[in-house]
């Protein structure tokens, strides 16, 4: 059925929005919109987009608002921690409705559970609570600059930030019901749906092993604030080290399954070929051949204090940005600016915890003319970033070096 | 079916916050079609947005997509349609 929750307050730039269409000059469109998209996006997306304002945010770039998925822009990302009305929003379904904590309820239970329950967001806040700074992104960031493009929410490099999350551990739910031996994965839904019953609704799994991780938690705060509408309110699922597609937002559901969970979020979609990325947690249960379920983040960097293309002066200038990996944890950030023969560390900043941006910042002696920057993170199980695209069909784990030209 | 498409598009008249993001695609044949089928469930961006890299095969696949995956109701005559549309105005 349709939705009449749909309640976006996206009135922002209704004169730019007016204006554009396609058959405006590009430069144009691009110069009344006003944003700055991550360049190697599609070139349609120059055609309509605008930064748009959701309730209780900064102006994000939006891609879509129905359903809505705005990225943050560089500058938002000038500091390890993502304030909340600078996060990015990302949804696949259009029914989002504004959930009323006074009826909110997270049922447990499950075939693989030795009982069930219910609880209120008051009886999570009574739960031991404890905090995680951890990396939300989306496993679709960057896949605007596939090469070739591949079909999608065309994301730059802004479906990501970083927050400190409060709640309450998963592990800690699920001893409430207690898991059966059999048990093998904990799957979730939110309240969110889709805008037409057929349509698949958004439910996802984890192994039990990440389940029951001390670092896998019920949010009910970010940044020492109730979650925002858009970023899941009241509670959400916060699964440090993966990607966004675990974090289900709004929860209203989790199951301990004795068989692995069957939903198109889990096949086909939200799939990596096997043995292309080196990946270390592995989601065996679902995995069949030749695909298997995208898991945790790959290592990767990105430079947030100048744009590719940007003017600086000559002498010493400094370049910083942020990395971030899995939740190993970044061990080094190198900076070259011959190309990639040489390479310098760079001064790695604040230390929030594996799974948070690790800022980090380089003095480069910019010579009269053009420079070019490229930067290469490492974790701390000694992998780095690669320097060719590993391209794959949903544009996944794009975690190419940057290359930018600075021209003094 | 088709009271189900009547449905939809009363829907987006009564409540046009559901509309906020105003693409204009580019007015041709089939356009009506696009406008008709795919914005019960997404604003038009994603179309302006997956181009104009998506060819012939590409855009099939993707509507294809909606209605087989996604269960998105829309008719053969319509499907054909708007593929069509999206090959000849977004297509690469």
């Amino acid at each position: 059925m349709i939705t009449r929750r749909h309640l976006l307050g996206t009135a922002s730039a209704g004169a730019a929005l007016a204006m554009s269409g396609l058959g405006l000059p590009k430069f144009f469109e691009a110069e009344a919109a006003g944003v700055d998209l991550t360049p190697g996006v599609p070139q349609g997306i120059s055609s309509y987009v605008t930064m748009g304002t959701l309730p209780g945010k900064k102006p994000l770039i939006q891609l879509a608002d129905k359903p809505p998925n705005y990225e943050s822009p560089l500058e938002y990302f000038r500091t390890p921690i993502t304030p909340n009305n600078e996060f990015f929003v990302r949804y696949h379904l259009a029914d989002i409705p504004d959930v009323d904590v006074k009826t909110y309820k997270i049922s447990v239970g499950g075939d693989g559970a030795n009982g069930k329950a219910e609880l209120t967001l008051d009886d999570l806040k009574k739960m031991p609570a404890v905090e995680v700074v951890a990396v939300n992104q989306c496993s679709g960031n960057r896949r605007g600059l596939s090469k070739p493009h591949v079909a999608g929410v065309e994301w730059g490099y802004g479906a990501m930030g970083c927050a400190r999350w409060k709640g309450a551990r998963l592990k800690d739910v699920l001893d409430k019901v207690g898991l059966k031996k059999e048990a093998i994965e904990i799957s979730y839904g939110g309240a969110d749906g889709p805008a037409v019953d057929k349509t698949p609704d958004f439910v996802k799994s984890i192994p039990v092993w990440k389940a029951m991780d001390e670092n896998t938690i019920i949010a009910y705060e970010m940044n020492g604030a109730p979650l925002p509408h858009f970023n899941g309110y009241p509670a959400r699922i916060v699964v440090p080290g993966w990607t966004g597609t675990y974090w289900m937002k709004h929860v209203n559901k989790i199951d301990a399954v004795t068989q692995p969970f069957k939903s198109f979020w889990m096949n086909p979609a939200y799939r990596i070929p096997v043995g292309i990325f080196p990946i270390a947690a592995r989601f065996t249960s679902q995995e069949y051949a030749p695909n298997t379920p995208i898991t945790e983040m790959v290592v990767n960097s990105l430079i947030t204090s100048h744009r590719d293309g940007d003017k600086i002066k000559r002498g010493k200038v400094t370049i910083g940005g942020l990395a971030w990996d899995g939740g190993y944890g970044i061990s080094k950030v190198e900076v070259s600016s011959d190309g990639g023969k040489s390479w310098s560390s760079a001064t790695l900043g604040q230390d929030l915890g594996r799974f948070a941006f690790r800022p980090w910042s380089f003095e480069l002696n910019a010579k009269h003319g053009k420079n070019t920057v490229m930067v290469n993170a490492t974790n701390k199980i000694g992998q780095s970033q690669v320097s060719d695209l590993i391209f794959n069909g949903a544009g996944y784990h794009n975690n190419v070096m940057q290359n930018i030209t600075l021209t003094a | 079916m088709r009271t189900l498409l009547v449905a939809f598009i009363a829907a987006l008249i009564a409540f046009p916050a559901m509309a906020e993001q105003a693409i204009k695609l580019k007015q041709a044949p089939g356009v009506d079609k696009v406008e008709a089928n795919c914005q019960a469930c997404h604003s038009l961006s994603y179309i302006p947005m997956n181009s104009p890299f998506l060819n012939a095969a590409g855009w099939d696949g993707e509507v294809n997509k909606m209605i087989k995956a996604y269960g998105a109701p829309i008719e053969d005559a319509d499907a054909k349609a708007i593929k069509d549309y999206l090959t000849k105005n977004y297509g690469g």
